[in-house]
């Protein structure tokens, strides 16, 4: 992250705290210093421009490319189908579901992830005891890998398992199922999962957010007679609206890409009624040897995320990010 | 017991190698792995499965280069080789010691010297040490041919071959035939064996052609498979059956008195999807004739009624609920709750698999319980339908086979020949590396009860019909297995299952 904030940051912006070089100032005309800066550039940009040319830049194009014919993966590409594949994957109700199901797990994020993130973080950011165990207690489900999350989630779902146990013994044994074989259930069992996984994300963010907002303006509002409540609801969640805007973009990135949960867990299963759009592109492309539709449909999804992207940080990340990661005119 | 160790190398693609599972069962092993070894199917490696790629790209053409480089530098200079100039000198056509040679007729290669990359999927040992072995014997009787192992974890072999045919492939592989092979062979890095294969393939019996495409030997089984119902002896007992069903009214019947009893019945893995369609496919060797279901699946089309019936018939099996609770969510062979698992431990009666599945149960249950269970263990054959228009004697399996690259074919023919002779086949069933050879002169190896019973089965089957999901193309195998665990799930109809594959071979 520190390379890349080097490398775009314009040279000459004052950075805050941190007094400009004399030689940085607009206006300088100095051909050696202008050599070394751009021998500077290469340097600094240069590997990850390489890497990101490599592995980012190139296959998506070769992507594009696969995804205008059908192809099993040998031999030269010889049945251009147009957009054929894209037509296919739009007509396919699998696919369809995949898509409902990824934009399910984002609202479902959005409306019950968020607000218990933020719960989470304001309780944790109190004075309480053991403040530092329950924070790491929050937290240590994020450092887990998602292939050990879903294998662990998968025993304790097992028919009979832990969970059931535990819902008979809190006497709330009529509301167990079959949680993973139930296709009306899975995808909200499956979002329990991720949330668990990454809900200490989120809490971590928002309490380095909440960090940041000065002790004086809670006192401030304390002194003018807000309540608690309203110094949250009219100080502090303002003030922390920065956070809570990255938070929804990963998030949302994230819903669209949930991949490694699902898969191991259900296989997008049952009857494709946990299926993200992940899981649909690894199922065709590599499992049915379909690269030409796996490519489509990874098109498809590149172009989900990327549009969210763009207008995301065009129209709610823009002030939050202007000057560092967005070139806004001025 | 013997089975615990069986088949590092087999994994026909349904079959984990059960070394590795016995090695290391422990709960993580269990639960990553799923099902099939030739689909890609550690789930931990479809998560990194682009990343994946790329690496295993970088290792096939690292490792095609480390197998290229002493084979041109010993061409270039015969005597650079130790070995090859010291056998070569002493008795160039001695090799006939070896059975391997004899097809050949003369010098492998031309008598140059030559490395072939062998890929198997036996990476623990019984295995790894069997198949070495065969690998060391052949380079003594044919001194020139150099055989570089690779054993490679089952479940990223299938990945790794796909992605090396993009490339340079290695020269001996994995191959598990059908449709599979017939999209392997697009690359047009496959061997025609046909030529060099003739004089003997016969030796392998009828299923060896499932290895052809089109009258084009591309490959060459080791052992076969055979599916069938797999039970609890003593469970069966406690409901009171006292012989396994023979009749799919019996089995209807065992289901009820089963239940009665209050045992689960059956188990499917129906995460896997391929388990369901073993049931699927087995109605449909009842209910078509041998010709219709060669031509539909030449076609990867089923148009024949019977095909609908097959899937009429499920549904009378389905409609008697006789599977474990939330099958459709369970794997077929990782962990205590999987199907496999739930009859290891006496949760269940019956599970239709294939052989491999002793060796999977006995992996699944602790060590000094393996005997016990794998006594309790008992087969019987698909049971029969009336009024069905299959021949009775048809058998659903599969095997693990080798294709060869063009490198040196008739160096690699002369190995495979080698590696299935019946002496050879013999001592990696000892060995427990095999289960059941593909060379019939081998059979009389296998010491286990049950599986002399598979073998016999298997024996008197009129043809062993390989998985549809193999036989067909892949993407439409796999539209198929879809349509069918569709259906487990209550979605679809008969008549969808049947149209599934025209369906996915048009798009």
């Amino acid at each position: 992250m520190a390379s890349e904030g080097h490398t775009t940051t314009r040279p000459g912006q004052p950075v805050p705290g941190v007094v400009p070089p004399a030689r940085q100032a607009p206006g300088r005309k100095s051909t050696r210093s202008g050599v070394r800066q751009r021998l500077e550039l290469l340097l600094l940009i240069g590997p990850a421009f390489v890497l990101f040319v490599g592995f980012v830049l190139v296959p998506i194009v070769v992507a594009v490319y696969y995804s205008f014919y059908k192809w099993s993966g040998f031999g030269p590409l010889n049945h251009p189908v147009g957009l054929g594949n894209y037509r296919r994957a739009f007509a396919d109700t699998v696919f369809l579901h995949a898509i409902q199901h990824n934009v399910t797990i984002a609202l479902l994020s959005l409306f019950l992830q968020l607000p218990l993130s933020i719960g989470l973080a304001l309780l944790l950011n109190r004075q309480l005891r053991g403040r530092g165990f329950l924070r790491l207690v929050v937290f240590a489900p994020y450092v887990l890998s998602e292939a050990v999350t879903a294998v662990m989630w998968l025993m304790l779902l097992q028919p009979d398992g832990f969970v059931d146990q535990a819902f008979k013994h809190l006497g709330l044994g009529s509301l167990v199922t079959t949680w993973l074989a139930n296709t009306h259930v899975v995808l909200y069992t499956l979002f329990v999962v991720i949330t668990w996984k990454y809900i200490g994300f989120g809490v971590i963010l928002l309490l380095a957010g909440l960090q940041g907002i000065p002790t004086e303006l809670r006192e401030a509002s304390a002194l003018d007679g807000a309540s608690p409540w309203q110094t949250t609801r009219r100080v502090i969640l303002p003030l922390l609206g920065p956070t809570i805007r990255i938070w929804i973009f990963l998030s949302m990135i994230g819903s669209l890409q949930v991949f490694d949960i699902p898969w191991i867990m259900t296989l997008g299963g049952p009857a494709g009624a946990s299926t993200t759009m992940s899981t649909y592109l690894i199922d065709k492309g590599f499992q049915s040897y379909e690269f030409g539709y796996g490519s489509a449909v990874a098109v498809i999804l590149f172009i989900f995320c990327f549009v969210f992207a763009l207008l995301y940080q065009r129209f709610a990340l823009r002030r939050d990010t202007a000057g560092a990661l967005t070139r806004m005119a001025g | 017991m013997t089975f615990s160790v069986t088949s590092g190398t087999t994994g026909d693609g349904r079959t984990p190698p059960p070394g590795t599972r016995v090695e290391c069962g422990t709960l993580a092993e269990g639960t990553f792995m799923t099902s099939r070894t030739n689909r890609f199917t550690h789930p931990l490696a479809k998560a990194t499965a682009v990343a994946a790629v790329c690496a295993l790209a970088v290792a096939a053409c690292s490792s095609s280069k480390k197998a290229a480089a002493p084979a041109s530098s010993a061409a270039s200079t015969p005597a650079a080789s130790a070995a090859a100039t010291t056998s070569a000198s002493s008795a160039p056509t001695t090799a006939a010691s070896a059975p391997a040679s004899s097809a050949a007729g003369g010098q492998l290669n031309g008598g140059k010297p030559v490395t072939l990359t062998w890929w198997h999927n036996a990476s623990t040992d019984p295995g790894k040490t069997a198949f070495q072995k065969v690998a060391d014997d052949f380079h003594a009787a044919n001194p020139n041919v150099t055989i570089q192992v690779q054993p490679i974890q089952n479940e990223s072999i299938k990945t790794k071959v796909q992605v090396a045919l993009q490339g340079t492939p290695p020269d001996i592989f994995q191959q598990w035939g059908g449709g599979a092979e017939a999209t392997q062979a697009q690359s047009g890095k496959l061997a025609d064996l046909t030529q060099l294969t003739s004089s003997w393939i016969g030796q392998l019996g009828k299923s060896a052609s499932g290895w052809a495409d089109n009258g084009k030997q591309l490959g060459v089984p080791y052992d076969y498979h055979v599916v069938g119902f797999w039970y609890r002896t003593d469970l069966f007992t406690k409901a009171g059956i006292t012989s396994p069903p023979a009749t799919m009214t019996d089995l209807l019947a065992d289901i009820t008195k089963l239940k009665a009893a209050g045992i689960t019945p059956m188990t499917v893995g129906g995460k896997d999807k391929w388990p369901d369609a073993f049931y699927w496919e087995n109605f449909v060797l009842k209910e078509c004739p041998k010709d219709t279901i060669t031509a539909g699946i030449a076609a990867a089309k089923f148009t024949d009624p019977c095909f609908v019936k097959a899937g009429q018939d499920l549904k009378t099996l389905l409609d008697a609920k006789p599977f474990n609770t939330g099958f459709l969510a369970t794997p077929a062979q990782q962990g205590a709750g999987s199907s496999a698992g739930l009859v290891a431990n006496g949760k269940a009666a019956m599970e239709l698999q294939g052989d491999w599945e002793i060796p999977t149960i006995v992996g699944l249950v602790s060590k000094d319980q393996a005997a016990t269970v794998e006594g309790e263990m008992g087969f019987f054959p698909f049971p029969s339908i009336t009024g069905g228009n299959g021949e009775p004697g048809a058998a659903l399996g599969g095997g693990d086979g080798f294709s060869c690259s063009t490198k040196a074919p008739d160096a690699c023919a002369a190995f495979l020949q080698y590696m299935t002779s019946a002496p050879v086949e013999e001592e990696l069933v000892k060995a427990n590396a095999i289960s059941i050879p593909s060379n019939g002169g081998a059979t009389s190896a296998i010491s286990d009860p049950t599986l002399q019973k598979v073998l016999t089965y298997l024996q008197g089957v009129s043809y062993n019909q390989l998985y549809f999901d193999q036989a067909l193309p892949t993407n439409v195998g796999n539209a198929v297995n879809d349509a069918v665990s569709n259906f487990f799930a209550g979605q679809g109809s008969p008549q969808d299952i049947a149209d599934s594959a025209g369906k996915a071979a048009t798009q």
